[in-house]
């Protein structure tokens, strides 16, 4: 057990130091990504490009697999699936992303900044899910 | 169309993107799980004591690297312009979004893309989308005013 913990905070190492070495902590050049149509920065396709790699293979090589290396049961998720909930949410989602510059990941990362502002908002998007959460328990209870 | 060459950092991005796809290989290999930040956060609202543990194991290693990042003095810098009103917008928008649409840039946008999932690439297109139309509408209506 405390190995599977070592190991997820490892991971999470791994993805926070990913973050920052690639640029995604700075909103500002997230937004320089976004601005397809002005002075357009490509870095952040890089970043998706040696994610998506790397992590490709991976995916590729426990397609099958019914437990992980560790031996945790895998869960095959219908990955074919789309609703509106999927396209509704992702919209609402992309507005947020480029008002702020800021996605889930590194608005956590940046955290560690001590800035006000990252407080903020990572704040007010807990407050969202919950209120997500919350509205599909009253729709489940209707 | 004109490129920010000021800004453009291809090296240290596809660097950075290597080590967030070998985060995301690790994870489900050998944990077995798909490394998406707004699943793992959403699902401390709602799990039970068992499932919190892995949750905020993973998160205090992505809150961890950009403190040893800053002691080593190597932390870049992170620019937020936007004013306070806009960012707690955004942040309810980022949040209710992303736990509607059952993922983010990580999940949707590295994991399912690397997945060949049509659900997560509908989802990234329609995400990416949106957020270039409102940078593009947020500068116009600044130009504007």
């Amino acid at each position: 057990m405390m190995m599977k913990r070592i190991s997820e905070f490892l991971v999470g190492l791994i993805f926070g130091f990913g973050l920052l070495i690639s640029g995604m902590t700075d909103p500002a050049k997230v937004i320089g990504f976004l601005n397809v149509t002005g002075a357009w920065d490509p870095s952040l396709a890089f970043v998706m490009g040696g994610a998506v790699l790397l992590s490709f293979f991976a995916f590729r090589l426990s397609r099958n697999w019914t437990s992980s290396l560790l031996g945790r049961v895998i869960i095959p998720s219908d990955f074919k699936y789309i609703d509106m909930k999927l396209i509704l949410g992702s919209a609402l989602f992309g507005i947020g992303w480029g008002l702020s510059g800021f996605c889930p990941g590194p608005a956590i990362a940046s955290l560690a900044s001590g800035e006000l502002k990252s407080f903020i908002f990572v704040a007010a998007m807990i407050v969202g899910m919950g209120l997500e959460t919350l509205s599909q328990r009253v729709r489940q209870a209707a | 169309m004109t490129i920010n060459w000021m800004e453009f950092t291809p090296i240290e991005s596809f660097s950075g993107g290597l080590l967030i796809g070998l985060a995301a290989a690790i994870f489900i290999l050998f944990h077995g799980r798909i490394m998406g930040v707004s699943g793992i956060i959403g699902g401390l609202l709602r799990s039970s004591k068992d499932d919190r543990s892995w949750r905020l194991s993973f998160l205090a290693g992505l809150i961890l690297a950009p403190i040893i990042a800053k002691f080593t003095g190597l932390a870049p810098a992170i620019r937020i312009e936007q004013s306070m009103i806009w960012l707690v917008l955004a942040g309810l928008l980022v949040g209710f979004g992303t736990s509607l649409g059952s993922g983010c840039t990580s999940g949707h946008g590295v994991c399912g893309i690397a997945r060949l999932s049509p659900r997560s690439i509908t989802a990234t297109i329609i995400f990416m989308g949106f957020a270039m139309l409102t940078v593009w509408l947020m500068n116009k209506f600044q130009a504007g005013a």
